[in-house]
């Protein structure tokens, strides 16, 4: 059957999980969204207005019951109930007005308000560091900038605004309420009381029922995720059975978090409907005997009756709100969440250094590192790339080498020990100036679904087509380029995946080779390309970067023998460094690895 | 399973209610006991509400009254108020739960239903409609589209248990006065009027902004996914104005939604309000008549201020009208995209390796060019079949004995891996067969190309899984076989190093495991299965070359005899093969054994002494040789691989390519 879906717990590197209190959250939450605020007063004030308007028609009933038809003798008075009628139909057009207006404005207060805080959390996402992200399903992120946000809406469409004009109609209900009987008033207030308590009671459950909501919906989305990228896998080992029912198991689990936290907020209208008839019965009994006492009339009674409806109205649409708050209040925990996790790895912006352009000189001191909750990948690296040196980085499988890039790219931190970039710790480099000198060819090249123009565009926004051309030329890809069936305007599809792979490298390359960096960091960039083309397209970039640095990982050790200097690393250390002239002639892991190399190649 | 009807056209022809109205009936005949309860609780909670008011009516007139008039009360009088009026709210509360449980119930199984048939169909769709929908995409129609179909089943047992109280009113309307009663008729179409222009304005543009929607969640998964080349390439600001600017768009297109329905709502609001006030005026006029009493027309007002509330409940459905069924269309989209693949019955017998044969196979891929960039939305018409086709091979012909081992060689896109996904059918090609054993991959039984076959492709996908199951992939094998696997893939160690060894869960796409590791993990997904036929596409690029070795050498040794099929540039994985396909530009250049074709195909001879000749050139160099040269020679390299015309016998080799031969016959011998 299906395993078992675990929740991912907050990792050494994972995301923030708030501690806000609710009126906490919602302040943040508010505050981030700077439009919420703007021009409220006016749109509370059409609020106001048409809430008012809500009572129009019923005093128009009254009045013209009581003084127009009911008038003891001779008849209904035509003047007055014509009167009324015609001034309420103006009043009931006014609020028709303001009720449109408060809405558009809320509409667009909030809808503005939520793009904003997407942005906000999809920025944030991407300074988060790599270790962070991927602490993260990419779909749970995704739904923080979109169905969370989402969930907010609603809330802050109708929601808030109804607190408040409930807020204002519960006080006035009290007022008048109390005009005719404190006694009964502080009954009333009194047999709510529970309400207010068992809601907050209520709160908590509910939030949390909410957030295992989001979570149970993460999961499943991850899990149908999957089944999208993993499509091929899926297919070719026929595990489509297995896969959907992995689905099923988190779609159910979506269903009965789902059920679990409606259970709880539907049990708020019954048990406030109930607590109403509570309120209703005591009023009665109470009533009877405080008028028997001679404290109170028959038609006061009644009339509080009747209030006691004005009281209780807003009463059960406060807890209905309360409700909804709680689903936005966990959209705002979920998305404050991206926005409160500190980047581990931060720009130190304003304050950065900026890198002179030039050959650069890399010095790693003492460095060391650890992924979260794992063992030392890279043991006390202290080493020195003199300007301009091409350096080749080989080792075994898993022994270190592309962490060592990541380090090199500050993609993460050392945890012990300093890298030096032309002798400034790349702490403080200002990501402006890094990002722009160094570029990595990661080990997994992504492109974006468009076109292929686009994709190296990427690198150099603004660039013409022509000047791409000139690149791919330059790169010795002209023929490649011409080979596709649109050339530069060739869709590249999801993931690039409508390139093959050695094609998807060299996109990627020729992307990275438009950066124009100082420092280029290859991590296997061309392992899928053939060799025919790789060794050209090696030749063609020594040529082209002649003078700059750069540090390629690769397995095929023909790049180890074009380098001026190779890096060899086992199990986490540099254990041999030198020409490849050098290393191959003394016995040590490098000429093992060449051996082997010879034997498979050659 | 019922899916309603599947013949959709969305926008088109029939009136958004009446559709809307098929979205919910899908959802009444799905659910008839949940939606029965749901309705049961709606009714009983209207009824209760119209019937509260003479409830406390009666109290006033048999109880209060008569108390205030005595000046004294019994106890018994007092409970039976307190009774009655604590009856009265546990009905209501009892309705009121009722509905809401049920009602929710409802909606949250119908989401869960679709998402599960959604993504069930994800599973049978092929591979190259997957090509087609951007992920995003996918997952919002499972999400957002979904939620958005069986959004208004919250609302409608409410809407229906008002229609009652709605049936009511009205008889008791016009038994009181037919004339004023008019008024209600009156009144009511022109609701249905202000709903049908609603609906007609609004849309169109519930149908934008879900797709909107789903475009937000496209950018924001596409650039989440890519993080890591927008963080190397500094482009955080430029992804963040591409997002910004999909949401602004969404934003926009939801304000305009919301115009509507803030001019919507308080028209829907207003109108039995003005009702009220015109059963005041003429209900006057009556009266003066003497038509009516005082006390019809206090009822009749009473009466039109009841209906306001279940009019404005339809009002609610008829708001999420539209986007539920722009939902469903979509919904739809994919539950009735077709293509699924269709098997035979036939299986595969015997053990050993399978004979392989390939005849006459050409296919193309669907040309992804649109010269306007027109999106791939879902709610677009899918793309039809004599869209334009890219034709990545051809005519590909080739066998292979049982057991025997094959290497494919061929330039960066020359279909190598198109063959592959040919060879497991993942995809079926344009012309030609493929067939295990003489039966034709198309006739074999559902699951029997994976009980027999195994791809291990270009690129390793991880699922979020153990890494038991990531490897046995819910196969029925033990963990000796899966250690087995494991030691043939040289992954034995690493994995044993793991904290929880085969329990350790590995993160989404396995971003924990290094490239060459998470290689060899599906390397061990391959074997595990004891294939037949054992189809490796590059699948030992990321692996170090004493690895790769020690693997070749272990699938060497094993007693799977399987057929093997090896995309490779490395010399020593060629040599493994009994035969190498030279391949260029989607066909068979050549074909036979590895040193045969060093002699006679100078494209494959290229491919394959690429390292060599760059060794000597840089000796060449080192000896002091100009540049100059040597980057001419680079350029004519290009020409003659890129001409296609590479296809000639050795001697007849153009261009200055002496050296190439030389540097060859040294590796023959
Ligand atoms: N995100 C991560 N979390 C935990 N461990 C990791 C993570 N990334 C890598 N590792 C572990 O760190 C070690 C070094 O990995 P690294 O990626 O640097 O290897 P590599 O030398 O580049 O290997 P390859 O040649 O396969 O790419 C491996 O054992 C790997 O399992
Ligand atoms: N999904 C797709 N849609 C359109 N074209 C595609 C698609 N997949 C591959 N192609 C094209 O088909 C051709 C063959 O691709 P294929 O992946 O089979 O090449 P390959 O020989 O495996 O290359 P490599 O050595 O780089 O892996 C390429 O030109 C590629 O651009
Ligand atoms: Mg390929």
């Amino acid at each position: 059957m299906s395993a078992p879906v675990t929740t991912d717990d907050q990792t050494a590197s994972g995301l923030h999980r708030s501690a806000d209190s609710a009126i906490g959250t919602i302040r943040r939450g508010l505050q981030l969204s700077p439009e919420f605020a703007q021009g409220l007063g006016l749109t509370l004030l059409f609020a106001v207005v048409a809430t008012v308007g809500k009572v129009i028609v019923p005093i128009a009933v009254q009045q013209v019951i009581d003084a127009g038809i009911g008038a003891a003798d001779g008849g209904p008075d035509i003047d007055f109930v014509v009167g009324t009628v015609s001034l309420c139909a103006v009043l009931l057009a006014i609020t028709m007005v303001c009720s449109y207006l408060m809405n558009v404005r809320l509409y667009r207060a909030t809808e503005s308000g939520l793009a904003t805080l997407r942005r906000k959390a999809f920025r944030h996402v991407h300074d988060l560091s790599v270790l962070t992200q991927n602490s993260e399903r990419k779909g749970a992120l995704v739904s923080r900038v979109t169905a969370d946000v989402d969930q907010i809406s609603t809330f802050m469409q109708w929601g808030g605004i109804l607190l408040i004009v409930s807020s204002g109609q519960l006080l006035i209900a009290t007022a008048l309420m109390t005009v005719y009987s404190w006694q009964l008033t502080l009954l009333v207030w009194v047999s709510f009381l529970p309400l207010l308590f068992g809601v907050r009671w209520l709160q908590r459950l509910l939030s949390r029922a909410y957030l295992g909501v989001r979570e149970r919906t993460g999961d499943m989305l991850g899990a149908i995720g999957e089944t999208v990228m993993g499509a091929a896998i899926i297919r070719a080992h026929a595990t489509e059975e297995r896969t959907a029912q992995r689905i099923d198991t988190t779609v159910l689990a979506t269903r009965r978090a789902q059920v679990k936290a409606q259970r709880l907020s539907m049990a708020v209208s019954p048990f406030a409907e109930l607590v109403a008839a509570m309120g209703n019965a005591a009023v009665v009994v109470v009533g009877v005997l405080l008028g028997i006492g001679g404290d109170i009339t028959p038609g006061e009674l009644v009339a509080f009756l009747f209030l006691m409806n004005l009281f209780v109205q807003p009463m059960m649409m406060a807890t209905e709100i309360f409700n909804e708050a709680q689903n936005a209040i966990a959209g705002w925990r979920r998305v404050l969440g991206v926005l409160d996790t500190a980047p581990d790895i931060a720009d130190p912006g304003e304050g950065g250094r900026e890198l002179p352009r030039g050959p650069v000189e890399v010095r790693f001191e003492g460095v060391s590192y650890a992924y979260p909750e794992g063992p030392t990948v890279l043991d006390g690296i202290d080493e020195k790339i003199a300007p301009g040196t091409r350096v080749a980085v080989v080792g075994e499988t898993g022994s270190g080498k592309t962490t060592f890039v990541k380090l090199l790219t500050r993609l993460m931190d050392p945890a012990a020990g300093q890298v030096l970039l032309d002798g400034v710790d790349l702490r403080e480099v200002a990501f402006s100036s890094l990002r722009t000198r160094v570029v990595m060819v990661p080990q997994e090249g992504f492109l974006f679904d468009s076109s292929l123009g686009d994709n190296i565009r990427f690198a150099r926004p603004g660039a013409g087509d022509a000047e791409l051309e000139a690149a791919i030329v330059e790169l010795g890809l002209a023929d490649w380029l011409h080979s596709l069936p649109h050339g530069l305007d060739t869709p590249v599809g999801q993931r690039g995946e409508s390139l093959s792979a050695g094609e998807r490298q060299l996109v990627a390359l020729v992307r990275a080779y438009v950066a124009d960096p100082d420092l280029l960091v290859l991590d296997e960039a061309t392992s899928a390309v053939d060799p025919d083309t790789e060794v050209r397209i090696q030749r063609a970039l020594d040529r082209l970067t002649h003078g700059r640095t750069s540090v390629a990982i690769a397995h095929r050790l023909s790049t180890a023998e074009a380098a001026d200097e190779v890096f060899v690393f086992d199990n986490g250390r540099i254990v041999q460094r030198g020409t490849h002239a050098d290393l191959v002639g003394q016995p040590g892991v490098y000429a093992d690895l060449y051996a082997s190399w010879e034997r498979s190649s050659a | 399973m019922s899916l309603g009807s599947t013949n959709n056209e969305p926008g088109k022809g029939r009136g958004m209610f009446r559709r809307g109205m098929r979205v919910l009936w899908v959802a009444m005949r799905s659910e008839p006991w949940v939606f029965a309860v749901a309705v049961a609780g709606a009714s009983l909670h209207a009824a209760v509400t119209v019937g509260s008011a003479s409830v406390l009516g009666h109290i006033t007139d048999t109880i209060i009254l008569p108390a205030f008039a005595e000046g004294r009360t019994t106890a018994a009088a007092l409970a039976t108020a307190a009774a009655l009026l604590l009856a009265v709210g546990a009905a209501k509360a009892l309705g009121l739960g009722a509905r809401r449980l049920f009602a929710g119930l409802m909606q949250f199984r119908m989401q869960a239903r679709y998402r599960r048939s959604v993504a069930r169909k994800y599973l049978r769709l092929p591979l190259a409609w997957h090509h087609r929908h951007p992920t995003g995409q996918l997952l919002s129609n499972a999400n957002a589209d979904v939620e958005a179909a069986w959004q208004p089943l919250a609302p409608l047992p409410m809407a229906i248990g008002s229609l009652f109280m709605l049936a009511v009113a009205a008889v008791a309307m016009v038994v009181t006065d037919p004339v004023l009663a008019l008024i209600a008729f009156v009144v009511f179409p022109v609701l249905a009027a202000a709903n049908v222009a609603f609906q007609r304005r609004v849309a169109p543009l519930a149908t934008r902004a879900q797709a909107l929607r789903a475009h937000v969640s496209e950018v924001a998964h596409e650039s989440f996914d890519g993080a890591l080349v927008v963080k190397t390439l500094g482009r955080e600001d430029t992804e963040t104005q591409r997002f910004t600017e999909s949401a602004h768009r969404l934003r926009d297109a939801q304000i305009s939604v919301g115009r509507m329905r803030a001019m919507f709502d308080p028209v829907m609001e207003a109108l039995p309000n003005f009702g009220v006030l015109a059963v005041l005026l003429i209900g006057m006029w009556r009266l003066s008549n003497g038509a009516v009493a005082a006390g019809d027309l206090v009822q009749f007002a009473y009466l039109f201020t009841l209906l306001t509330l279940p009019i404005r409940s339809f009002g609610w459905i008829l708001g999420d009208l539209p986007r539920s069924v722009v939902g469903w269309d979509r919904v739809q989209k994919v539950l009735t995209a077709d293509g699924a693949m269709r098997y035979g019955e036939e299986r595969i017998d015997g053990h050993g390796g399978v004979r392989l044969t390939v005849r006459g196979v050409s296919f193309s891929y669907e040309d992804g060019h649109t010269s306007d960039g027109a999106g791939r939305d879902l709610a677009d018409a899918p793309a039809d079949t004599d869209a334009p086709r890219t034709t990545v091979l051809r005519d590909v012909d080739f066998d292979i004995a049982g057991g025997h081992t094959i290497a494919i060689v061929g330039p960066t896109g020359s279909g190598k891996s198109t063959l592959t996904t040919l060879l497991m059918r993942l995809v079926d090609p344009d012309t030609g067969t493929v067939s295990y054993a003489g039966t034709d991959v198309r006739e074999l039984a559902k699951g029997e190309i994976a009980r027999v076959a195994a791809l291990v492709p270009q690129s390793t996908f991880v699922f979020e899984d153990t890494v038991r199951g990531n490897i046995t992939l819910g196969a029925d094998v033990d963990d000796s076989e899966v250690w087995e696997a494991l030691r043939l893939a040289r992954a034995d160690s690493f994995i044993a190093a793991l904290p929880d060894g085969l329990d350790t869960r590995l993160g989404e796409r396995g971003t924990s495991l290094s490239g060459g590791q998470r290689q060899r993990l599906a390397l061990a997904r391959a074997v595990v299965r004891r294939p037949r036929l054992l189809i490796l596409d590059d699948a030992t690029s990321a692996v170090d070359p004493q690895i790769e070795a020690q693997i070749l050498a272990g699938l060497r040794d094993t007693d799977l005899a399987a057929t093997v099929v090896v995309v490779a540039y490395r010399r020593a994985t060629i040599e493994l093969a009994d035969e190498v396909l030279y391949m260029e530009q989607g066909t068979v250049r050549d074909r036979g054994a590895h040193r045969d074709l060093l002699q006679r195909s100078p494209g494959y001879r290229r491919l394959v002494t690429a390292y060599e000749r760059a060794a000597a050139e840089r000796a060449n160099e080192a000896a002091g040789e100009t540049a100059g040269e040597t980057a001419g020679t680079d350029r004519v390299a290009v020409d003659l691989d890129r001409a296609g015309s590479a296809e000639r016998p050795s001697g007849g080799a153009p261009y200055g390519a002496a050296d190439d031969i030389d540097t060859a016959e040294e590796i023959v011998r």
